[in-house]
């Protein structure tokens, strides 16, 4: 592999040496421990190797080109994506093919929302708070969002008849619904006006002041500024940079993330 | 594992059966709502009824009807069972992000189909029965017979169906599939062994043929019910061939054992693909 444009640090030659962000021993237990991850859908190997560690009570930003493997990354840890290879460890415990139990500690917002399309929001969050219930993991629920986001009266119409908008704030209201630990969220402000955007920010604020834990992907660097305390940097299904946005910005030797990680993507194009 | 797990509010023991149930709920109650499993109890009902008003109410009209659900049921269960899962992949993608395990979800997503379906039939088929009364109180344990083959065709076909669209993401392709397996089962499976027979006729091929026969669930279906009714003319060539080699109770029995193998594989096999597949 040729060594890339920046300074070795920043980008390891191989997986095999660990992120930066790898806590030092003395530091609680990753919330989410990714090691060896390896992924495949036919020819293209989407993850090769990767090893990541989430930083309890920080938000992780998952960045790099399309077709990096970001979104790969995040349904294997949610497992609705069957991973190759490689070990995913949540809140400290190794996930295995037929747990489920975890999955009550996490809120997912994906990319593209899909709904069972006759139902109304209403009855969505029934089903869902009535599921939860039968698993006997009952927690709080946060219905903010849905007041922040004036919700009332779209609720009882069926989903289908719903705004793209409309339909990706109900997306956000579920993923912070059960109040869980760590957030998952997948271009959360994609499709959302910059009022609701500001609102789901100023969400995503609170909750990790209140000790959350997100790993969230975005295109929009202004965004992750604003909200990435770690970024873990994604190319051709492999981690070039995992580490804070501060050590990224002085490893690059740029002030904004946006340049950060342009530099990032040239000298992966170069290397 | 590294250090020690500090447990998080909320990640209390898992109840798999819990929430397996709780599909079957909202899938039943999806299913009640729909106007398709009201018609196709309906034409079970329009069906018999006519059966039982215009003809003599006896054998016959038994046959005509089994007739009917033989060739009708496979063809509903196989092309609904195949739409209804991938129209349930959102609804399958929303919960298995939720804490719901895989074969929970399968389990409930197939009780949630098969159920309603299997009540149709009996609903569609027996309240003729109820209404007219019996011709001869014999019957009762044919039309017994006649609703539990329904019923394990149904679970047959359901299976097959879930299987189709779990290995296929096509939609236009797992439907093709689908009918073309209805049609081979309940139309052309006579016909190529009847022609397998002739070709071979100098063979002793009755063990080739019972095989064949056992790997049909529709023909299986057909021989269980017809060697009750006892009238092996009507079977076709490969029951005929199975009454001759097993007697009708031995036979019976073969016959149901082999159906319940039908489910338990398709059934088997289906949850290994939903276990294994990318969402």
């Amino acid at each position: 592999m040729a060594s890339l444009a920046l300074s070795v640090s920043v980008s390891p030659p191989t997986a095999t040496s660990p992120a930066p962000s790898l806590a030092p021993s003395l530091a609680p237990t990753p919330m989410v421990e990714v090691r060896g991850l390896a992924k495949r859908f036919g020819r293209t190997e989407v993850l090769r190797d990767v090893d990541l560690a989430v930083r309890r009570g920080r938000v992780t930003a998952v960045v790099g080109p399309n077709g990096a493997g970001k979104t790969t990354l995040i349904k294997t840890v949610l497992g609705l994506t069957r991973a190759d290879g490689g070990h995913v460890s949540v809140d400290g415990h190794e996930i295995g093919r037929g747990d489920a139990a975890y999955r009550a500690q996490i809120g997912y917002m994906p990319q593209i929302a899909r709904f069972p399309e006759n139902l109304s929001a209403a009855d969505l969050i029934a089903m869902l708070r009535d599921l939860r219930r039968a698993h006997g993991a009952e927690a709080r629920t946060d219905d903010e969002l849905i007041e922040r986001f004036a919700l009332g009266d779209q609720l009882a119409k069926p989903l289908r008849t719903l705004s793209g908008g409309t339909r990706q704030k109900v997306n956000a209201v579920l993923a912070f619904l059960f109040d869980p630990a760590l957030l998952i969220l997948d271009e959360p402000t994609a499709g959302l006006d910059p009022m609701s955007s500001s609102i789901l920010k100023d969400k995503v604020l609170a909750e990790r002041a209140a000790g959350k834990t997100f790993i969230l992907t975005s295109h929009i660097m202004s965004e992750l500024e604003e909200l990435a305390d770690d970024v873990a940097f994604l190319l051709d299904g492999r981690v070039r940079f995992a580490g804070p946005v501060e050590e990224l910005k002085r490893a690059t030797r740029q002030t904004s993330l946006e340049r950060a990680i342009a530099q990032l993507m040239r000298a992966g194009a170069v290397a | 594992m590294s250090a020690p797990a500090t447990m998080l509010p909320g990640a209390a023991a898992p109840s798999a059966s819990g929430t397996a149930l709780r599909v079957v709920q909202y899938e039943l109650r999806n299913a009640l709502r729909s106007r398709w499993l009201v018609g196709y109890a309906l034409f079970f009902f329009l069906v018999t009824d006519a059966l039982l008003r215009f003809g003599d109410g006896g054998a016959k009209a038994l046959l005509s009807l089994m007739s009917v659900v033989l060739f009708v049921l496979p063809l509903v269960a196989i092309v609904f069972g195949t739409m209804y899962l991938y129209d349930a992949r959102e609804f399958t993608e929303l919960l298995l992000a939720q804490p719901v395990g895989r074969k929970s979800l399968f389990a409930g997503l197939y009780v949630g189909l098969a159920a309603p379906l299997s009540l149709a039939l009996v609903v569609g088929v027996g309240l003729p029965f109820v209404l007219h009364g019996l011709a001869d109180p014999s019957q009762r344990g044919t039309i017994g017979a006649l609703l539990g083959a329904g019923v394990a065709l149904t679970c047959v076909f359901t299976a097959v169906a879930f299987l189709i669209a779990l290995r296929s993401d096509d939609k236009v392709k797992g439907l093709g599939v689908a009918v073309g397996l209805w049609l081979l089962f309940s139309l052309l499976y006579d016909g190529l062994v009847l022609l397998l027979a002739m070709i071979f006729a100098d063979y002793p091929l009755e063990r080739t043929l019972l095989g064949l026969m056992l790997a049909n669930p529709v023909d299986l279906a057909r021989v269980f019910l017809l060697l009750r009714l006892d009238v092996a003319a009507l079977m076709g060539y490969t029951g005929a061939v199975f009454q001759q080699f097993f007697g009708s109770a031995t036979g019976a029995a073969v016959a149901a054992t082999a159906l319940a193998l039908w489910v338990a594989v398709p059934v088997a096999l289906g949850v290994r693909a939903f276990e294994r597949k990318d969402f």
